[in-house]
């Protein structure tokens, strides 16, 4: 109880907040769209900055958090498939918002359908494209088949909630026992083909960086595997953070355990993604060749240091891990560790794009010409922060209404995969 | 460069740039997307990006030469708006509009030093095969095989 009237008291100035970041952030998506990128501070040195971060981000967050999903679909981990709904509308939710961010980054915004007709086999990017394509069908119809019993039952409720179920039945609402169980089954043939399909994806996601032979720092054969496990460690503390504070059996023992155990292994990937960092920065260090090197400096000790110290490291590892550690059974605690560690990784996804960027590629160049677009520094611009709080609260707003209007956490006539 | 293995090329998404048949890189503006993975994938820094802006934004006269047409890939493109080759990754392609009327890179012919020549290296015979067959010839980053068709006389 004390729990609803907390919630409660939170909506009004949450609410204030978002629509005050639904505002401003629509003031950059404005300015992006009526004066093309010259209010951007990325430059033709530096030409991937802040919102290709932010899109591998949520690209990352979406995919690892499906596969956390349907691993445990397969698998029957039957603590964690009660929150196969709530998981994959999520996924979809950050998919999009990742091809949003990523479509405004683009120079020409209508001519991205040439990726469909004109696609280049030979370039990793197409593939992503494509790859992301296939994921965000497969993502969809998985959801509305692991939904559509509930539709089914909820199309017969008043009002918008029942308005929309009903809608989304797409007049099918003769589901029997056997056509549920055949939704069921399909589901996990969907599963099981959408596993090595989002992890060959975001593994490729890494590819597009690991390729580019001129970048020493993204050219690592390491790049598909560090993208796979971020991916999953980002999008399994999401899913965390959700079930601790959106779970119907909140203060239950059973949500505690199903918290604990999420929290084990956001603890676990965590680990193991520390390990690939430390063996990625260490060993590039030791051997110390410059070209390979000094981003890994600048990453440490350059401009802009606090992104992994304070982001990276106290914010995204030292503390959640601390917490994780001391408080397993706090869903309150394991929760905002997690939301921590995802938060987190938007400053890992920075720390691999940008500073690939910042080395010149010949010695003198930075010095060669005096130009703001050819400059190696780069700190993103009031514009292109606007429109990632944009993006993140059309996110935000788009999986509050899902929340709200579909029936992904067991309200209703919840039923069991 | 123009390099005879262009590493800009094979990762553009859109199929929107490659190395025509005398070895000259060039850019479909009206296919490019402007995503700008060919500018990271450049290792010497050839490429840029168009971000719409003029050199003498600014300043209290907008020159003339800013607002004039670019002579670029067989038509006249006049920088406006949002419009290609706004938006469009960019670069230097020998001056094709000139070669093709029988003249010299406009690098060539302004150089206040006479220090840039251009000409066919699969001549024997031309001044330029007889420059880059001295000693004193390098190119940049050799070792990364793209085999760039700039020389530096040093």
């Amino acid at each position: 109880m004390r729990v609803e009237i907390s919630q409660r008291n939170l909506a009004v100035p949450v609410g204030i907040v978002w629509l005050a970041a639904l505002s401003v952030g629509l003031v950059g998506v404005s300015q992006r769209l009526l004066t093309g990128h010259e209010l951007s501070n990325y430059t033709s040195n530096i030409p991937w900055g802040l919102w290709v971060a932010a899109y591998v981000y949520f690209i990352g967050l979406s995919a690892g958090m499906f596969l956390l999903v349907a691993l445990t679909n397969v698998f029957g981990i039957q603590r964690l498939v009660k929150y196969t709904k709530l998981g994959l509308f999520a996924s979809l939710v950050l998919l999009l918002a990742g091809l949003l961010t990523i479509w405004l980054d683009l120079g020409h915004l209508m001519r991205f359908y040439r990726v469909y007709t004109d696609g280049n086999p030979s370039s990793m990017m197409a593939w992503m494209v494509w790859g992301y394509t296939a994921y965000g069908a497969l993502l969809v119809a998985t959801l509305w088949l692991v939904m559509r019993r509930d539709l089914v039952a909820w199309s017969s409720e008043p009002g918008l909630k029942g308005q929309v179920a009903s809608a989304l039945t797409f007049g099918r609402r003769d589901i029997v026992t056997a056509t549920g169980d055949r939704d069921t089954g399909t589901a996990r043939v969907l599963f099981l083909i959408g596993i090595p399909l989002v992890a060959a994806v975001i593994g490729g996601s890494g590819a597009l960086f690991g390729v580019v032979g001129g970048r020493h720092f993204w050219n690592a054969p390491l790049m598909p595997i560090l993208f796979i496990t971020v991916a999953l460690t980002s999008g399994t503390a999401l899913l965390t953070f959700l079930v601790a504070f959106l779970a119907p059996d909140r203060g239950a023992a059973s949500h505690r355990d199903v918290v604990q155990m999420l929290g084990r292994i956001v603890l676990g990937l965590l680990a193991f993604y520390l390990l690939l960092l430390w063996a990625e920065y260490s060993i590039t260090l030791y051997a110390d060749i410059p070209s390979a090197s000094e981003p890994v400096y600048q990453v440490l000790g350059g401009p802009y240091p606090w992104v992994f110290w304070v982001f990276q490291v106290a914010l995204g590892a030292v503390i959640p891990i601390a917490l994780l550690s001391f408080w397993p059974r706090s869903a309150a605690w394991v929760g905002l560790a997690s939301l921590m560690v995802a938060g987190s990784f938007l400053a890992t996804r920075l720390n691999i794009v940008i500073p690939g960027l910042v080395e010149p590629q010949l010695e003198g160049l930075d010095a060669a010409f005096m130009d703001s677009r050819l400059s190696f520094d780069y700190f993103p611009s009031l514009m292109e922060w606007l429109v990632l709080i944009f993006i993140g609260a059309f996110a935000t707003g788009l999986f509050y209404a899902g929340y709200r209007l579909l029936p992904l956490i067991g309200k209703g006539k919840e039923v069991s995969s | 460069m123009q390099c005879e293995n262009p590493p800009c090329t094979d990762v553009c998404p859109v199929n929107a740039t490659w190395k025509r048949e005398d070895g000259i890189v060039v850019i479909d503006y009206n296919a490019c997307i402007g995503c700008r993975y060919c500018l990271t994938a450049c290792p010497y820094g050839a490429r840029y990006f168009d971000f719409g802006e003029d050199y003498t934004d600014g300043t209290p006269e907008k020159q003339p030469y800013e607002e004039a047409a670019s002579p670029e890939y067989g038509r006249e493109w006049k920088r406006d708006g949002q419009g290609s080759p706004v938006g469009n990754a960019r670069k230097c392609q020998f001056c094709i509009h000139r070669l093709e009327a029988g003249m010299l890179p406009a690098c060539v012919t302004t150089c206040i030093g006479g220090a840039t020549y251009f000409g066919d290296r699969n001549d024997p015979d031309s001044l330029v095969s007889e420059l880059i067959s001295s000693p004193r010839v390098m190119r940049l980053k050799e070792e990364q095989g793209t085999d760039p068709k700039v020389y530096y006389l040093v």
